[in-house]
């Protein structure tokens, strides 16, 4: 069942490409000592996990891909997701295993990764086996370390799974005589923390509601489950608005949120991704989400973002980024190359000759000099009060 | 003790409601921190309480105050000279401000008075205790510092300040209650003021004429109270206006003001008769930086040598600090704290508390005579001001219930704590931090010589990092020397070029990584002069610019420019032609009127140019300088 899913069609397509050319796209090729190390466990080690993802639920919809999706979000616990990824060592089968967990729970595609991991981790607390705090602690530390390093692509993930680290150890709880009024202490926490981010979604629709104004045109980019939210509050709230979405290439997102929001009756128009320059005088604010929220305040998101966020700059349109807080990452690109590079294979619909490189980075980092405002569940940010959030939460 | 701490937790919460405001000086803070450090702590933290600020967009509390005084003023003329007492009573607890502070400046100078004063007039007749002085400070003729010029008048005011403190005791309430109107306080205000001045005026006459022998101001002192108390009340208020201000201006002496005006003639003056040092000036000082210190280079340092013996209240250790810095062989502000706070360390070691004096009080004024001993030598630089604000307040919030050689214990671990966590594990996390910034075929560009830089590289490179250095220098200095020929010789390979060469090579550099002497809260680098046109040119051209500074080093000033804070260097060593050292064309030209040297030492670099500070605490943004000054300067305890 596994293999019939999108993700699989694409990861099939790349070990294609990678048989075809071994020496003609070194893009994807180099591997760094970290990914080498993990490819033990992923075996699609050298394309972004998260992009991958991301494909497959807001890429362009398949007929076996709903069919699929439905039947996880039914809590259909699938037996080969563990065959595929599950570093397949005997002590992973005794115990329990975070990565499994988390995979179950990323089935669903309204559920952001990040939740699906402290959801994944939270449940780490509930099943383990441990009799002292410190057990336990080192645990939590082992599973969360599991998940990090299972996708170190993905910035919500690692921010997630520290935040929760954060949130959750960080607690008079461990101070308590007995082991397991402290436990469930923790998993109060834990579950507390699942049930924050959760609602994050929510609590930001709200809060942007008052930048919608009736009239307004806006610019959106790629598919964002926060934006959408966005919108279909502003939709609900009978306010008129037209939304241009951008066509999302190379996993065509976009056409995915223009058809979500044509359900709610919402005007869209569809824009070819360099088509943004040309219609951006009509437009009136950008929304964007985010991957992930960087200590400087900027963005990592979806290729293409960061050319939105300077033309709109260039034409003084407010760039708002739609961002859970739980996507705020300690990372501090310096600039383009200063990330781990999370890649992914390009369909370009014709055979690309062997000598022409291809750019498969999947994302792009956007300075917060572009950014306007953050929507957070934690309020409505400058780019510069993340680092204040984020030196609060981690120091 | 009593009426003194209510008017203080009064005036306390003014100060918070008046919106910029400098905390409190250390020596006030020995008084009133550790009794009510709730009264003393809100004001420093200001803005917000981390842990209970759930939403980052909070609205700053309404300023109470304000509201209060526009309520409260009203009340007040209602208030018949008959009812003063109870007017008296109810407009004390309002509580958050004093509003009699408002009705007349004669009562807040009591109450915001320097606490020595009214301290030392309530230990006893000033007279007592003017007796017990001379036989201290008899040893130390060299003019010392605060003690000597300074107590005398303190004392004397302790007097007339006790006096007139009952005298307005007594005819207390009514002044306050008897103005009806704005323009009528106004005016009391301003005749008052100008009493001041005036006074002022006599004061510095009547100081300036027996300056010529320091016993003879001594001696002449216990009389003094004598004269105002027989004198009618317009004296007495004028005098006691002289002594309000003169603790003030002592303080300001203790640890002359980081900030002192030097084209103010008068100061100028006052500052030369405490100083230690015998300092010339340097002859045509350029316009703009007048109001900055400058001396003749080298004219003080043989004179000083020669002194050491004489200079008693001065630590040898510190001595010797001072004396290198003025030689200029420590440089650098680490090195320079580091020094610092070493030679405090050994003359705590050595120090012992005199009879009849607090460990508390006597170790600051002492640790302050050491640091105006320092300022003489080089002003301080504003990472020192940081240590040795810590140290005070360090000081301050000792146990009085330790014994003496543990609370020198206390403190000579506190500062081997301070310079091991805040400045060499601090460099050491920058240095991992850092490193992780550099990459494979990068190209590195740094400006002269930065001890945290140098870390940094000679780190990557143990790393087995491939990358490049480019070292951009500047006379006259030329620091950048010395960093080459160490990264050279660990087989880095560098390329050294001058200030004027920075927009050619700076388009092959790929990050700059600069050092610095601080970083203001605007997120303003204050750095050795260059550092700004190179990052200037860096941001021009999109190379990150990465600032390398520890924590400690952070300031809530704010700063635009650098010409109202800086440092002057010798005007010497701007004129001299480096590279024929044999020839000086501009020789003989010294002298003209016309011709001015100018040689500053430091530039703010605007937030803009910067991408990143590397501190202790990681990789931020310049704009969240003010948070780690927030939360981790908190009481300058540096938690």
């Amino acid at each position: 069942m596994w293999y019939r899913s999108a993700s699989f069609i694409l990861d099939k397509q790349q070990q294609q490409q990678q048989q075809n050319d071994t020496v003609t796209n070194p893009e994807s090729r180099p591997l760094s000592p970290a990914s080498t190390a993990m490819a033990a466990e992923n075996p699609n080690a050298n394309i972004s996990m998260y992009y991958q993802t991301r494909a497959a639920h807001h890429g362009v919809v398949t007929n076996d891909w709903l069919a699929q999706a439905q039947a996880a979000v039914g809590g259909n616990t699938d037996d080969s997701v563990s065959d595929n990824y599950v570093s397949g060592g005997e002590e992973e089968n005794k115990r329990y295993s975070v990565v499994d967990e988390f995979n179950n729970w990323r089935k669903q595609p309204e559920l952001a990764e990040a939740v699906a991991a402290i959801r994944a981790l939270a449940s780490v607390i509930r099943s383990s086996q441990a009799t002292t705090m410190m057990e336990l602690e080192i645990e939590l530390k082992k599973a969360s370390d599991a998940l990090k390093s299972w996708d170190t692509t993905s910035i919500s993930l690692t921010a997630g799974c520290d935040l929760f680290m954060r949130y959750v150890t960080r607690t008079s709880a461990l101070e308590y005589e007995d082991f397991n009024s402290a436990k469930s202490r923790l998993l109060e926490r834990a579950e507390k923390f699942g049930e924050i981010s959760y609602k994050a979604r929510r609590i930001i629709a709200m809060l942007s509601q008052d930048f919608i104004f009736d009239g307004c045109t806006i610019l959106v980019h790629g598919f964002s489950r926060v934006v959408l939210e966005v919108l279909r509050t502003a939709a609900q709230n009978k306010k008129l608005f037209r939304v241009f979405c951008t066509e999302g290439r190379p996993d065509r997102t976009g056409l995915r949120l223009s058809n979500e929001l044509a359900k709610l009756d919402v005007p869209v128009k569809l824009l070819i991704d360099s088509a943004v320059a040309y219609s951006m005088d009509e437009v009136d604010m950008v929304f964007v989400g985010a991957d992930g929220v960087v200590e400087s305040g900027g963005i990592i998101n979806m290729m293409g973002t960061y050319q939105i966020a300077l033309v709109a700059k260039s034409m003084n349109k407010p760039v708002y980024v739609a961002a859970e807080s739980y996507k705020f990452a300690r990372l501090y690109p310096l600039d383009q190359k200063d990330m781990v590079p999370a890649l992914r294979p390009i369909d370009f619909g014709v055979p690309i000759p062997s000598k022409v490189e291809v750019e498969t980075s999947a994302r792009d980092y956007t300075p917060p000099q572009y950014l306007t405002l953050l929507f957070t569940d934690l309020g409505v940010l400058t780019p510069s009060v993340v680092s204040d959030e984020l030196i609060q939460l981690y120091l | 003790m009593d009426p003194r701490r209510v008017s203080r937790t009064v005036s306390d919460p003014k100060v918070r409601h008046v919106g910029f405001f400098a905390p409190p000086a250390p020596p006030d803070r020995s008084q009133s921190g550790p009794p009510d450090p709730t009264s003393s702590s809100p004001p420093v933290s200001g803005i917000s309480p981390p842990g209970n600020s759930l939403s980052p967009v909070m609205i700053p509390p309404p300023r109470q105050p304000s509201t209060d005084l526009v309520r409260h003023y009203p009340h007040a003329p209602l208030h018949s000279p008959l009812g003063d007492p109870r007017a008296a009573d109810s407009s004390v607890p309002v509580g958050s401000y004093n509003p009699s502070e408002f009705l007349s400046p004669s009562a807040t100078t009591d109450c915001s008075d320097d606490p020595l004063s009214p301290g030392l007039s309530r230990m006893g007749s000033s007279g007592k205790f003017a007796m017990s002085l001379p036989s201290e400070e008899f040893d130390m003729p060299v003019a010392k510092l605060n003690d000597d010029v300074n107590m005398p008048p303190n004392v004397s005011d302790g007097g007339a300040n006790m006096e007139v403190q009952k005298e307005k005791r007594a005819a207390g309430g009514k002044p306050l209650k008897e103005k009806t109107t704005k323009a009528e306080r106004r005016a009391m205000q301003e005749a008052q003021r100008a009493a001041k001045a005036a006074a002022k005026g006599e004061g510095s006459k009547a100081s300036a004429a027996p300056a010529t022998g320091v016993n003879s101001t001594k001696t002449g002192k216990p009389v003094k109270p004598d004269a105002p108390k027989k004198d009618n009340s317009v004296v007495t208020a004028s005098e006691k206006k002289g002594g309000d201000r003169q603790p003030d201006k002592d303080r300001k002496k203790d640890a002359p003001h980081p900030r002192m005006q030097f084209d103010d003639e008068n100061r100028v003056e006052k500052a030369k008769k405490r100083s230690v040092v015998k300092q010339t000036e340097a002859r045509n000082r350029v316009e703009l930086f007048r109001h900055l210190p400058q001396y003749e280079h080298g004219t003080r340092l043989p004179e000083l040598e020669s002194k050491f013996f004489k200079l008693d209240p001065v630590h040898p250790a510190v001595y010797k600090v001072g004396l290198q810095y003025l030689a200029g062989d420590i440089s650098g502000g680490n090195a320079r704290c580091i020094a610092t706070l070493q030679a405090f360390q050994e003359s705590i070691r050595d120090y012992s508390t005199p009879p009849e004096k607090a460990l508390i009080r006597d170790l600051t004024t002492k640790i302050n005579s050491y640091v105006s001993f320092l300022i003489e030598c080089r002003p301080l630089s504003i990472s020192m001001g940081n240590a040795i604000r810590f140290l005070k307040t360090r000081i301050a919030n000792l146990p009085l219930n330790l014994s003496e050689s543990e609370a020198k214990a206390n403190l000579i671990s506190d500062i081997e704590r301070f310079i091991n966590e805040k400045i060499i594990i601090a460099d050491k996390v920058i240095v991992k931090h850092a490193a992780t910034k550099v990459r494979d075929g990068d190209v590195l560009l740094t400006y002269a010589s930065s001890s945290a830089v140098e870390m940094i590289l000679l780190q990557a490179h143990e790393l087995g990092k491939q990358f490049r250095v480019v070292i951009v220098d500047s006379q006259p200095k030329l620091e950048g020397q010395r960093l080459i020929r160490r990264l050279v010789g660990k087989g880095i390979s560098c390329t050294y070029t001058h200030l004027n060469a920075v927009s050619y090579v700076m388009h092959e550099a790929t990050k700059v990584f600069l050092g610095a002497s601080s970083v203001l809260s605007n997120g303003t680098v204050y750095s050795r002069v260059g550092t700004a046109c190179v990052a200037m040119v860096a941001h021009q051209f999109r190379v990150p610019v990465l600032i390398c500074c520890e924590a400690y080093k952070f300031h809530e000033r704010v700063q635009l420019d650098s010409i109202c804070f800086n440092e002057l260097g010798d005007p010497d060593a701007v004129s001299r032609d480096y590279a024929r050292k044999e020839i000086n064309s501009l020789d003989g030209r010294a002298n003209s009127e016309n011709l001015q040297f100018l040689n500053l030492i430091y530039d703010a670099t605007p937030s803009d140019y910067v991408s990143m500070i590397i501190t202790d605490y990681g990789m931020v943004p310049p704009t969240s300088v003010p948070v780690i000054v927030r939360e981790y300067h908190r009481d300058h305890l540096w938690t």
